[in-house]
């Protein structure tokens, strides 16, 4: 971890070093650009988002916004900045910003990371940073040498004049450029003149995460802290009845026991003695809100609203007259499990809470919500909180969640010293807000030349934004469940998607890809089964499904082309494609598979993927997103889902939810196609395509349609049972 | 006082005996490099070296490990072909479990100097990851036996 600087301390050293800094505002009409002492002056009424500062030992530090969860941002983002200031790559170093308002998105007015939004939303702010410093020290060395301006030239960190051969480094232009006026508008680079975007340039975070260096939230360190681990019910809206507060109290370096809204939190001197007093709590639990509640009874209740009228997301021509003239029809169901987020670095928070300061460490995506739920807890303002964003052992949506902020900041007010807050593996994995389970029943029907003409389809979803983003959920409707349902590309005249709210105990939140990681599924799975009723090859019928779409239809021909779709397949027995758009970026990808009749064991054999994420900015960490992507996508489709019983969640760690592990990784190949159209996001849009491209190459191989995930081994022998 | 050599350096720590050497080396040594994932040695995130052997060290009651040769992902020279290999393949993502990764690779390539396929997988079966970093793994895996065979 980088230490994190606060604005006043990053204004005194800016100063002091006389170093320039250039900070981006965000405004109600976009951003603005102010030099450090514009700052200073307390006269601009807006909020910096990201800083850089050119030091005068050459340094060039990027202060990034966005959280550094593998993504690569802490690379990615310095790139776009240093390419249009003509900095030396070698001289560049990162700091994560702190948490304040003046950090926000600027495209999306919170300080957060999620939504596949990083490189997306910071590729303008950064650009303009970086081309202003650079304007300010071409302007402070022909002032310094009184030489036209455009008789100056910038190379790797330094201007040069070289009529009369004299060049100076940014780190000595850095005090005479800080005393400029910060142009707005400077001259940005043509693409082609791009030294660092595009290139695959190695990760700015790799050694620290090789050599252990790195600091995650969990080995956060200070000094005084206590351990504190919690006690927590197993059942949904279970409460505490009685517990031996004394016993636990008794432990050697026990120190406090603390009553809180999720349970009940004791603190010690070392995580080993918070955790045998925790065990020795005893608590008596009392009844769940929905005791008998578990796996088959919730998919009943999904089932059952499949049966009731929904909202209409999305309805184009007249799909029941449609329908009812089809020369041909078919219906399907699908099911999908609720998923836990299973970061590799369980949840925790270390949180000091003072009279008039907080600090507060933690690996989060939200920052602004860290701000903003401190502020309530401890009744200090924004400038008494100090927001340290460490590097995060996974995201995925988990760390949008506030929730173990919240006890560790209760727990460090009841005991007045600072706490450091560790889940366990099983209380991470019994108290996620999941990936929504969900069921949807869909009817297509064709012409009679075998064209798909009408397609309802209805979702029955939990809402995330209910909970999360109340003031965005529209009409009732959910926009996370209907995801990839309600922006199909797909050219279908008749086109009907409702929507069922169903609200069970089971809390629910953004994973990665969020809908589209199952409406991605649902989709591409059934416009498989529709291209097999029209008895047209799959690749043949999506094309003839998007004459309007050249982008998703270019991405159907590489990927097909580079997989060998028309060749005959070696090893595998089948092969299945999909594609899918999510968060700005299409994904098109072909699965080869083979199913092993006796064991019902899936094998992936290899992965083709082809990417459109308009411009690319790192084409290393794109690639590696879409592995990654990939694999956590097979693992959600071949693997995870999370059992419930007696009203609680019952997977608990990785015996009983299962990812997937180095065994089950196919071969993958990821192409990218650079279509020069906005950019899309990176982090998510890999994920969707994979379980039904793997589910299509089932049915390919086998003659099964599987319409459930996970794809187990026992699913996938009851499925071949019944054909 | 339970003595540990660790690194190559003795430390002393006041604990009990049953407690997992992992919290001694993280909480209490702040040897934070070696990471808790499960706490049930499914995941491999604390594998540390203990006389050699990849181990993981949340099964490992500290107790047990007085007298013995622990290594941990900072008593790992910066030139190891396997740390090299991790960066030249720019393996991590998020980077959690790549300590325990690193560790396990390094355990397999002192057993085996080229590990095929299925000796890598045997070996690295036990190492989650979400990221999915899987085939970079193999790749630094491969290359750092190549490059053993170099030297």
């Amino acid at each position: 971890m980088s230490r994190t600087i606060t604005r006043r301390e990053f204004i005194k050293k800016s100063l002091a070093g006389a170093g320039l800094a250039i900070a981006v505002s965000v405004t109600p009409s976009g951003y603005r650009l102010l030099s450090a002492s514009e700052l200073k002056k307390g006269a601009a009424p807006f909020s910096p988002s990201i800083w850089l500062q050119v030091r005068p030992d050459n340094i060039v530090n990027v202060v990034v916004n966005k959280s550094e969860m593998g993504q690569g941002v802490f690379t990615s983002l310095p790139m776009i900045l240093a390419d249009e200031l003509d900095a030396d790559w070698k001289q560049i170093r990162f700091e994560s910003a702190p948490a304040a308002d003046k950090y926000k998105d600027p495209a999306r007015g919170m300080q957060f990371t999620g939504g596949s939004s990083s490189v997306r939303d910071m590729y303008d702010p950064l650009r303009k940073a970086g081309a202003s410093a650079r304007q300010m020290l071409l302007t402070a060395a022909a002032k310094t040498w009184q030489v036209p301006i455009n008789e100056c030239e910038t190379i790797n960190g330094t201007v040069t004049h070289k009529r009369s051969s004299r060049t100076l480094t940014y780190g000595q232009l850095s005090a005479k450029a800080a005393g400029l006026k910060v142009p707005q508008d400077p001259p940005l680079k043509d693409k082609g003149m791009f030294k660092y975007i595009g290139k695959p340039l190695d990760r700015l975070d790799i050694h620290a995460k090789v050599n252990g260096a790195a600091v995650f939230g969990i080995d956060v360190q200070v000094p005084g802290m206590l351990y504190a681990s919690i006690a927590r019910p197993y059942a949904y809206g279970s409460k505490p009845t009685s517990f031996d507060k004394d016993a636990a109290m008794k432990v050697k370096g026990v120190t406090n026991v603390v009553s809180l809204h999720t349970g009940i939190a004791v603190c010690a001197k070392t995580p080993d003695a918070a955790w045998k007093g925790r065990d020795l709590l005893k608590v008596s639990w009392g009844k769940g809100s929905d005791p008998g509640m578990n796996d088959e009874t919730l998919e009943k209740r999904f089932m059952g609203d499949l049966g009731k009228n929904g909202l209409s997301a999305r309805n184009d021509g007249d799909v029941k007259a449609a329908l009812g003239k089809a020369a041909r029809k078919a219906g399907a169901t699908y099911v999908l499990p609720y998923l836990s987020h299973a970061t590799m670095e369980p949840m925790n928070c270390t949180a000091h809470v003072g009279p008039d300061k907080c600090e507060i460490w933690i690996p989060t995506q939200n920052q602004s919500g860290v701000l903003r739920l401190a502020e309530k807890e401890t009744g200090l303002k924004p400038d008494q909180i100090h927001v340290h964003t460490t590097y995060l052992g996974g995201g995925f949506g988990r760390r949008f969640e506030t929730d173990v902020l919240e006890e560790a900041l209760k727990i460090s007010k009841a005991v007045k010293k600072p706490v450091k807050l560790i889940w366990k593996r099983e209380e991470d994995m019994q108290n996620d807000l999941y990936r929504p389970a969900n069921c949807s029943s869909i009817e297509g029907g064709l012409d009679e030349n075998g064209q798909l003409v009408a397609w309802s389809h209805k979702i029955v979803c939990p809402s995330i934004f209910a909970r999360v983003f109340p003031e965005r959920v529209r009409g009732g409707i959910d926009p996370a469940a209907v995801e990839g349902l309600e922006n199909m590309e797909y050219e279908i005249p008749n086109l009907h998607v409702e929507y069922v709210r169903i609200d069970t105990p089971v809390p629910v939140g953004f994973w990665r890809s969020v809908g589209s990681s199952h409406n991605g599924f649902t989709v591409e799975s059934f416009v498989d089964e529709m291209a097999h009723a029209a008895g047209k090859n799959p690749l043949e019928f999506r094309l003839g499904l998007l004459k309007n779409h050249p982008r998703p239809r270019h991405l159907l021909e590489v990927v097909a082309e580079k997989a060998g779709w028309s060749k005959p397949l070696s090893g595998a027995e089948g092969r299945g494609i999909a594609q899918v758009l999510s968060f700005g970026t299409y994904v098109a990808q072909v699965a080869e598979v083979s199913v092993n009749r006796k064991d019902g064991m899936i094998r992936v054999h290899r992965v083709v993927c082809a990417v459109d994420c308009g411009d690319v900015v790192n084409p290393a960490i794109i690639t590696a997103q879409m592995q990654g992507a990939i694999i956590m996508g097979l693992s959600a489709a071949l693997r995870e889902g999370i059992t419930l019983a007696d009203g609680g969640v019952r997977s608990s760690n990785f015996d009983t939810y299962q990812i997937l592990r180095m065994s089950g990784a196919p071969e993958i190949e990821v192409h990218i196609v650079k279509s020069g159209e906005a950019l899309g996001g990176i982090g998510e849009p890999g994920l969707p395509p994979v379980a039904p491209a793997v589910a299509n190459a089932v049915f390919n191989a086998t003659g099964i349609r599987l319409r459930r995930l996970p794809m187990k081994p026992e699913t996938v022998l009851e499925a071949m049972k019944k054909t | 006082m339970i003595h540990l050599d660790i690194n190559g350096k003795r430390h002393a720590v006041d604990v009990n005996p049953d407690v997992p050497l992992l919290w001694v080396i993280r909480e209490h040594l702040k040897l934070t490099g070696t990471k808790f994932g499960c706490g049930i040695g499914m995941c491999g995130s604390c594998t540390v070296h203990i006389d050699g052997k990849a181990q993981r060290s949340c099964q490992v009651p500290v107790g047990d490990a007085r007298g013995k040769k622990i290594t941990t992902i900072e008593g790992i020279p910066e030139d190891h072909p396997v740390k090299k290999a991790w960066v030249r393949k720019q393996v991590p993502q998020c980077g959690y479990c790549q300590s325990g990764q690193i560790m396990q690779a390094i355990a397999l390539l002192s057993e085996e100097r080229e590990p095929d396929e299925e000796k890598i997988l045997n070996a690295m079966e036990g190492n989650l990851c979400r990221c999915g970093t899987y085939p970079s793994i193999k790749r630094a895996i491969r290359l750092a036996a190549r490059e053993g065979r170099k030297s």
